[in-house]
């Protein structure tokens, strides 16, 4: 046992495929002194890398998830451990059925081959699956198994051949020393380490590791049951690992795969069953290995009988034997979404957790791209570890979450559902009128905010609002929210907005830090709105949020509900290191009420007595009023095109704020309206982006339709890249399409757009075209679509087909740009 | 009296094991301050000279015909009968399968409770409350427990410290003892009875030469057997071998197979899990081969080779022939 | 002459551990939080060789445990390899002492329907005390023969093999009769997914049976305490036969 160098430029802590993955690609990008810890021996070390199934299926409805494993396959393919044996999901229900058209839509948009298969034609591939359970199936001829042991050691050589990595096995991390809020050194029972950088690629374990610096990851481990039986003639006659294609049995959330002479099922369908990180058993005395656990078979019972169903033929034989049985632990985060990036509490400290195999390869890239330059290839925008709100970190939120979630593995999930547990942690001081009101609250970062109001449901008919006749179309949805739209654009409606991240950002060095991280001018007088998209260094969207000058040394940043946590990380990280900015976090400490509609003026004039006219009170800019006795802090500007104020106040005084609009506004027909307005069918008639759907790291401001007219002096992250885009022609422009007549299905997003003869769309740096926000469009007549388009598509008036659930719908190119196509001069609003 | 079974190898001469009991239980008579006798089955042979040298002056001959098969239901039977009319204070007996099969009859015939696998056995405070030290799981853990009897029945393994020197016994007393064995006593008859081959056991081999996963075949064996060869040992395996099917299960070193405390243990390809290191801790010296140099058995070995099993032995057994001009 | 046997085997829940053992916060028992069940080898062994004997020659395959309600898994793992039905003698705790656990098979036994033959692992795999099978049989009345490797069931007589210090012996006796087996005797069978699924479905018949507490208790467990001397790297790969070699010479084990 050679002892641990003094020193090293990283240490990262676990080897299995993600850890392996991570010092490879460091060493590729430059990286040396590069250090891999392990507690366990090589080349297994008893994580979940040693026990996973190991199989491929491309296909996620994420484009990120999607983008990794693609990497990581070609990884894997290039290190030879790829063994290509296809997959097939199938559907025994037509709920599936249709799932499975969805995935087909998923597949195209993100240029994958697969095609939906007859029973016959499943059995075809498998003989020995019962084609009767059957009614159709999704076959992916790329699905493959790879063997990430062997691709890590590969990894590990490579890296060692480079001179760059030495690693010791069999260390275990005792603590990581930080100070000034950075890592510093790692301690381990063979001796100390000085470093700046440690990842953390644990696995199940990672939670424990961050906790030694002070840090959380957010994972749980849970148990994922799998069993091996045979020996299976058949199977064994082969005389090879895998020979057939992998089945995904989809309703009872299980698969089944040949491994060798046996078949493996896998099932994702028994009860959450969550194991704490410091209850896992260490390598000595766990009976199999830490992350194989006691097999609990009454948990199985069901996927047995669903197993017979449909491999009875080799199954139920009497020399098929269950020779292999293990509650497996994998990792399981609050959203489903791997936990990737620098931890927001430890500067230098970094997670690659919660990691499928099929994405191993691909985060490690990810990972030593994002250390190096400081942004990675693919947009790590929902896997960024610093997404979560503190509520979101806890013990009980994960596991709350981790449990309603594990059954969703396999399941049919609806791109609105919502999460059940763990609701109610954050409300707006509005929130007991809202319920009063008989609101549906959806949940961004814990906050419950209302997405329509059922007291809003007679105006449906008084509105002529029609419902959705599709069931899929429909769920967690209702034509109170355009009643609600139309009701704002006839009068005047009020919208809860407290859930928005609001930052204080103060000092003398307040200007040039804002500068720094801004694309729009932040030397503007006091008192002024700016819209500005933050960018990372690449020149892709970080963030875009607002920004008001309320002194000269003194900003108020606000940004979306969804974004909070990861743009504060971000804004904190980029702090001068002297004290001359002081940033705080106020959003507990302010609560937000929108009022918009022609009649808005009138509403609050009737509770101020300032001026709101147009030339004391000119769009674009902020002012405190007084609503009755509550202070506010109002913002002449709208998300929904329409004349009307942002209202901030002190959280303890919302309650009178609200009370006091809704009184003034009777007379006027103010109606509460929720973010299903707000966030979608407003927002989206006024063709503005949001954050996580148009916006993300692949694309900058010109490509979205963001570019300003001048380009700031000052420098700022991403100026280079910004300034290039601004130069050149863009590689794709963000458009928005209409549904053409004719149909009433109503695309969700998410959708491939197609050629009107049904070709993918792809532009030249082969990004492909797909719908980022798709929804009503109450004013306009329609449903609209935005999606990135190639200049040869992007024109208006141009005819393209959008795939939904199997079925291709004409779409119309109604605007390519910003423009909006309601009130395309912006006239209300300014109004 | 402290009263102890003892048991004859197929020379009649008193077996090491049964030697190893009475010195226990010397020490034990010599704290209570009672004397020990022996008990054995058959004829007196050289039994009175045997337990001289280990200083037991008394021993007791239990001789019935229905005795000779060494079943466990006579001899328990007949020792029960013994215990009940001698009383001693405690009845020993080596941790054999023969002794200890006859024991748990015989303490089921008294009554009284049976520690099997003792490794101490102490006199206690209280009155009946004696202490034994005894192993569980296949050696792992010892047991501190309490044997609360009027009659302490013990068996113990054996590698306790060696022997004590004693003073031999000037004579020995024959009693013998014919048990009153009732015909209908429910016994199973010796039908049959195959000598085992000429040859070593693994059992009783100084030297064990064992494979593992690492060997990888039945054929890969072979080489393993060569080493044995020449060094005098016999061949054993681990439980990965037998369910491979590579090797009987006769030759497996482990908790279920057979546990060995030979002079030299060779252990080729085999990583060490708990099971197979329960039948192969009591070796002297252990060689372990291995591919992984933190495999437990590598890193509990006297010696170690890194290498794959299939390099090593060649170049060992090429060696060995070299040298020995053979 | 085939006929129809009865058959039961008794079988003990014990923890499926790991290299290492750890041990409850008193000391008293093996930490279980992290462990599963099993039945020892030697039962496993039991289990099918009762299966196989019913499969030649009919009759009914049974097993029995003594133990607290969470035994019924290792019933119902042996009823997955094939026995056909389970019997619990409830005990409040995991592990009675052996006295007591051969009082209550003794006390069922004469409370169940006869048995031709009853099979016992040779110890258990956790506490190993070696003698409940043995103390059955005394109290039952029933010839015994341990160590068994083989088994033969020919008209109302058993014939079992065993290995002995001098030589294979094989011991016959007459039905009713107890015999506790060692591994080896067969190689056991994996559950079939019928299997399991039948035995999900079995019922296990619970009976109650006088557990009177025996004169053996448990006072700790503790970990051996193991010399350990670094281990000497005598090379790597082939190049360190001479020093094999050496060491061998050194020994005296050179023929």
């Amino acid at each position: 046992m050679s002892p641990l160098p003094d020193r090293a430029q990283v240490v990262v802590i676990g080897a299995g495929i993600v850890g392996n993955a991570v010092v490879h690609h460091l060493a590729q990008l430059g990286w040396r002194e590069i250090l891999l810890v392990d507690k366990g021996p090589l080349p297994d070390p008893g994580g979940s890398t040693g026990h996973a199934s190991n199989f491929v299926f491309p296909v996620d409805h994420s484009r990120e998830i999607t983008l990794l494993t693609g990497d990581s396959t070609r990884q894997y393919a290039e290190l030879g451990t790829l063994t290509t044996c296809g997959g097939i999901e199938v559907a025994r229900t037509p709920e599936r059925v249709q799932e499975l058209h969805r995935r087909m839509s998923s597949a195209r948009a993100w240029g994958i081959d697969a095609e939906l298969i007859s029973p016959a034609e499943v059995s075809e591939k498998v003989p020995f699956l019962d084609p009767t359970v059957v009614l159709a199936g999704f076959w992916t001829p790329s699905v493959a198994v790879v063997d990430p042991l062997r691709a890590g050691e590969l990894m590990r050589e490579r890296a060692t051949a480079a001179g760059a990595l030495t690693v010791s096995a069999q260390t275990e991390v005792l603590g990581i020393d930080t100070s000034g809020g950075r890592v510093r050194r790692v301690r381990t029972d063979r001796g100390d380490v000085d470093t700046a950088y440690v990842v953390v690629a644990c696995g199940v374990w990672s939670p424990r590791i961050a906790a030694l610096a002070g840090a959380t990851i957010p994972l749980t481990p849970a148990v994922h049951q799998m069993i091996d039986v045979g020996p299976i003639a058949e199977l064994a006659a082969t005389g090879r690992e895998i020979a057939f294609p992998i089945i995904r049995d989809m309703d009872p959330l299980m698969y089944e795969r040949q491994s060798g002479p046996d078949l493996e099922i896998g099932s994702y369908a028994h009860r959450p069953i969550l194991v704490d990180p410091d209850d896992i058993p260490s390598l000595q005395a766990a009976a199999l290995s830490p992350t194989q656990l006691p097999f609990t078979a009454e948990d199985f019972d069901p996927q047995m009988e669903a197993a017979l169903e449909l491999f009875g033929e080799v199954l139920d034989r009497p020399d098929a034997g269950i020779r292999h049985a293990i509650n497996g632990l994998l990792s399981l985060t609050p959203d489903g979404h791997p936990l990737l990036g620098e931890l927001p509490e430890v500067r230098g400290l970094w997670s690659a957790a919660a990691v499928w195999i099929k994405e191993g390869p691909g985060v490690g890239r990810l990972i030593a791209e994002w250390m190096t330059d400081g942004a990675p290839e693919i947009d790590p925008h929902a896997a960024d570890v610093a997404r979560f709100a503190p509520h979101e970190r806890t013990r009980a939120h994960v596991r709350a979450r981790a449990a309603e979630g594990f059954n969703k593995t396999y399941g049919i999930t609806h791109p609105r559902e919502q999460w059940t547990s763990d609701r109610g942690v954050r409300r707006s001081p509005f929130h007991p009128r809202e319920e009063a009101l008989g609101a549906e609250f959806f949940e961004v970062a814990g906050w419950e905010r209302p997405q329509w109001y059922r007291s809003n449901a007679h105006l449906v008919d008084e509105l002529g609002v029609s419902d959705r006749p599709h069931e899929w179309d429909a769920r967690w949805w209702s034509p109170i929210i355009d009643a609600e739209h139309l009701a704002m654009r006839r009068g005047v409606a009020m919208i809860d907005l407290s859930a928005f991240s609001q930052f204080d950002v103060r000092g003398p060095g307040a200007l040039p830090y804002l500068q720094h991280l801004t694309v729009a001018q932040m030397d503007r007088p006091v008192g002024r709105v700016i819209y500005t998209p933050v960018l990372g260094p690449d020149g892709g969207f970080r963030s875009d949020l607002t920004v008001v000058r309320l002194d000269d040394e003194h900003f108020r940043v606000i940004t979306g509900g969804s974004d909070g946590a990861r743009d504060l990380a971000w804004f904190r990280r980029h702090l001068p290191g002297d004290a001359s900015v002081a940033l705080h976090d106020v959003t507990s400490a302010v609560c937000t009420l929108g009022l918009w509609g022609p009649r808005a003026r009138d509403v609050l004039a009737a509770v101020t007595e300032d001026d709101l006219g147009d030339a004391a009170f000119p769009f674009a800019t902020a002012r405190w009023l007084t609503v009755g006795s509550v202070p506010v802090l109002a913002l002449r500007l709208s998300y929904v095109g329409e004349l009307g104020w942002e209202l901030h106040a002190a959280t303890e005084s919302g309650l009178a704020l609200w009370d006091a609009l809704a009184e003034a506004g009777r007379p006027h027909g103010l109606v509460p309206a929720g973010i299903g307005v707000y966030g979608t069918t407003a927002r989206m008639e006024k063709g503005y982006r949001l954050m996580g759907h148009e916006l993300d790291a692949e694309h900058g401001p010109v490509e979205a339709g963001l570019a300003l007219p001048g380009l700031k002096a000052q420098d700022f992250v991403g100026k280079a890249a910004y300034t290039k885009a601004r130069e050149g022609e863009p590689e794709a422009t963000l458009c928005t399409l209409t549904l053409d007549p004719g149909t009433r299905r109503r695309p969700q997003g998410g959708e491939p757009v197609l050629t009107p003869d049904g070709r993918r769309i792809t532009d030249r740096r082969g990004r492909p075209s797909y719908v980022t926000s798709a929804g009503g469009a109450p004013s306009l007549g329609t449903h609209l679509m935005m999606a990135y388009l190639p200049p040869w598509h992007a024109a208006e008036g141009a005819g393209l087909l959008v795939e939904y659930l199997g079925e291709r719908y004409p779409v119309t190119v109604a605007r390519a740009g910003r423009t909006p196509l309601f009130d395309p001069d912006d006239t209300r609003m300014r109004g | 009296m402290v009263l102890t079974v003892v048991e004859r190898d197929g020379e009649g001469r008193l077996t090491a094991e049964s030697a190893e009991v009475l010195a226990a239980a010397r020490d034990l008579a010599e704290e209570l301050g009672v004397p020990v006798a022996a008990v054995a089955v058959g004829e007196t042979g050289d039994l009175p000279e045997d337990l001289a040298k280990q200083g037991v002056a008394q021993v007791h001959l239990l001789q019935h015909e229905l005795l000779a098969d060494g079943g466990p239901a006579c001899t328990g039977e007949a020792l029960a009968g013994l215990v009940a009319d001698l009383r001693p204070t405690a009845v020993l007996a080596a941790d054999s399968d023969r002794s200890t099969e006859a024991m748990a009859w015989a303490a089921a015939r008294v009554g009284v409770p049976l520690a099997t696998a003792c490794t101490a056995i102490r006199p206690g405070s209280g009155d009946d409350e004696w202490e034994v030290t005894r192993e569980r799981s296949g050696g792992i853990l010892l047991e501190d427990a309490v044997l609360d009897a009027p009659i302490r029945f013990a068996t113990l393994r054996p590698g306790a410290p060696s022997p004590s020197e004693t003073a031999a016994a000037d004579e020995v007393t024959v009693h013998v003892v014919v048990p009153e064995l009732d015909a209908a006593v429910p016994r199973a008859r010796l039908v049959d009875r195959q000598p085992r081959a000429a040859g070593m056991t693994l059992a009783t081999a100084p030297v064990v030469v064992a494979g593992g996963r690492g060997v990888g075949s039945a054929e890969g064996y072979a080489v393993l057997e060569e080493l044995a060869g020449l060094i005098g040992g016999a061949v054993g395996c681990s439980r990965v071998a037998t369910n491979n099917g590579w090797r009987p299960h006769s030759d497996q070193v482990g908790l279920t197979g057979t546990r060995i405390s030979p002079d030299l243990y060779v252990a080729c390809g085999i990583s060490g899990a708990t099971q197979h290191w329960v039948g192969c801790m009591n070796a002297r010296a252990i060689l372990a081969i291995n591919t992984d140099p933190e495999a437990p058995m590598v890193t509990r070995a006297t010696w170690a080779v890194i290498g794959d099993v299939h390099e090593v032995l060649p170049a060992v057994v090429e060696e060995l022939r070299r040298r020995s001009g053979r | 002459m085939v006929r129809p046997l009865d058959v039961l085997v008794c079988v003990k829940r014990v923890p499926a551990v790991g290299a290492e053992i750890l041990l409850t916060a008193d000391a008293r028992a093996i930490d279980t939080r992290h462990l599963g069940f099993t039945i020892g080898p030697h039962e496993e062994c039991a289990v099918e060789e009762a299966v196989r004997l019913v499969e030649r020659a009919g009759g009914t395959a049974g097993v029995l445990t003594v133990g607290p309600p969470e035994a019924d898994e290792q019933l119902r793992y042996a009823l997955s390899m094939g026995a056909d039905h389970a019997v619990r003698v409830h005990a409040p705790v995991a592990d009675p002492d052996p006295e007591a656990t051969a009082a209550a098979i003794t006390s069922a036994l004469r409370e169940l329907p006869p048995y031709d033959l009853v099979l016992f692992g040779e110890a258990s795999a956790d506490a190993g005390h070696a003698q409940v099978g043995f103390r059955v049989a005394c109290a039952l009345r029933r010839p015994v023969v341990g160590g068994v490797k083989g088994i033969e069931v020919d008209a109302d007589r058993v014939r079992l093999r065993r290995e002995a210090p001098e030589g294979a012996e094989v011991h016959e006796a007459p039905l009713p009769a107890v015999a506790a087996v060692l591994e080896g005797l067969n190689l056991p069978r994996y559950p079939t997914i019928r299997g399991r699924l039948r035995a999900k479905k079995a019922v296990v018949r619970v009976v109650e049976a006088p557990q009177p507490v025996g004169g053996l208790r448990t006072l700790r467990l503790r970990h051996r305490s193991e010399a350990h001397a670094e281990t000497i790297v005598l090379g790597r790969g082939a190049a360190a036969a001479p020093a094999v070699a050496d060491v061998l010479a050194e020994l005296g084990v050179v023929r």
